[in-house]
């Protein structure tokens, strides 16, 4: 597990206290180097989530992260579900096919490097 | 007599005249932004940017040829929907808006999508709303008649 993945999961955890928390590095389907920490798929189900919209479950989950977003993770895909709709729905999404952007984007250099620091 | 001939165009050519106005309108807007040196200004171009169209996205390429999957997700459930006639911003056409638009939605990553000047989400969002039914009422809501509801009728 990198340094990047250790973070996210230490401040979803202590943030958020999730019963059930997924945390998946996904920069192997994107076209970054072998060993990028750039592009996250989280699941976290948390009471905390209950009676707040999609928007505002996800805006927590930005929020909790906002200092990694602003570095260097380049792509994070969300998936913020209470207990209730876990239990009645335990899937993990699946992201799609990479078009291959990271390798026209030239601000990708820096938040590899800055995943690496 | 000018909103009759430009409803006409847009019938006729679709997405594709929406989306090349949105790119002329993206680069006159982010050459503006630029000028006045200000990034008040710059939000404030924004602002007009997400109002100005019911269906608004930033995304990485185009709809024709979208350049992230995430941002091709927003483009193909806006096509299964029917909605063709939508602004589409080629944030990597323009770095201006690619870190404006972040900073006014509050929102670190793209695609962003904007029904009726008003930030809905990203990607997972959209698809959300498309898997559980609540975004054929929101496009409803825009007065927009999903494809979808069409469909349930033939096959009934």
């Amino acid at each position: 597990m990198g340094p990047v993945e250790t973070t996210i999961r230490a401040k979803l955890t202590q943030t958020l206290k999730p019963e059930h928390l997924e945390v998946i590095n996904e920069s192997h389907m994107h076209a970054v180097p072998a060993g990028s920490e750039s592009h996250f798929r989280v699941l976290v189900v948390s009471p905390q989530f209950e009676g707040l919209s999609l928007l505002q479950r996800h805006r927590l989950v930005n929020e909790t992260l906002r200092e990694e977003l602003s570095n260097c993770i380049h792509a994070l895909a969300i998936q913020a579900k209470t207990p209730q709709q876990w239990s009645s729905n335990p899937s993990l999404a699946k992201s799609p096919p990479c078009m291959g952007g990271s390798k026209h984007d030239n601000t990708m250099a820096e938040k590899l490097k800055a995943g690496r620091d | 007599m000018n909103s009759i001939i430009r409803s006409t165009a847009r019938c006729l050519r679709a997405g594709a005249w929406q989306y090349r106005t949105a790119q002329n309108n993206g680069e006159l807007l982010s050459g503006w932004a630029r000028l006045m040196c200000s990034s008040s200004a710059a939000q404030k171009t924004l602002e007009e940017m997400v109002k100005k169209d019911k269906v608004v996205v930033f995304i990485k390429g185009t709809p024709a040829q979208p350049m992230c999957g995430f941002s091709n997700a927003v483009v193909q459930i806006l096509r299964m929907h029917g909605v063709d006639s939508y602004a589409a911003y080629n944030v990597l056409d323009d770095q201006d808006i690619r870190e404006g638009i972040k900073t006014f939605s509050n929102w670190p990553t793209i695609p962003q999508v904007f029904f009726n000047g008003e930030f809905v989400g990203g990607c997972d969002i959209l698809l959300q709303m498309h898997q559980s039914g609540d975004l054929v009422e929101e496009l409803q809501k825009l007065g927009i008649r999903s494809a979808l509801l069409d469909q349930e009728k033939e096959s009934k």
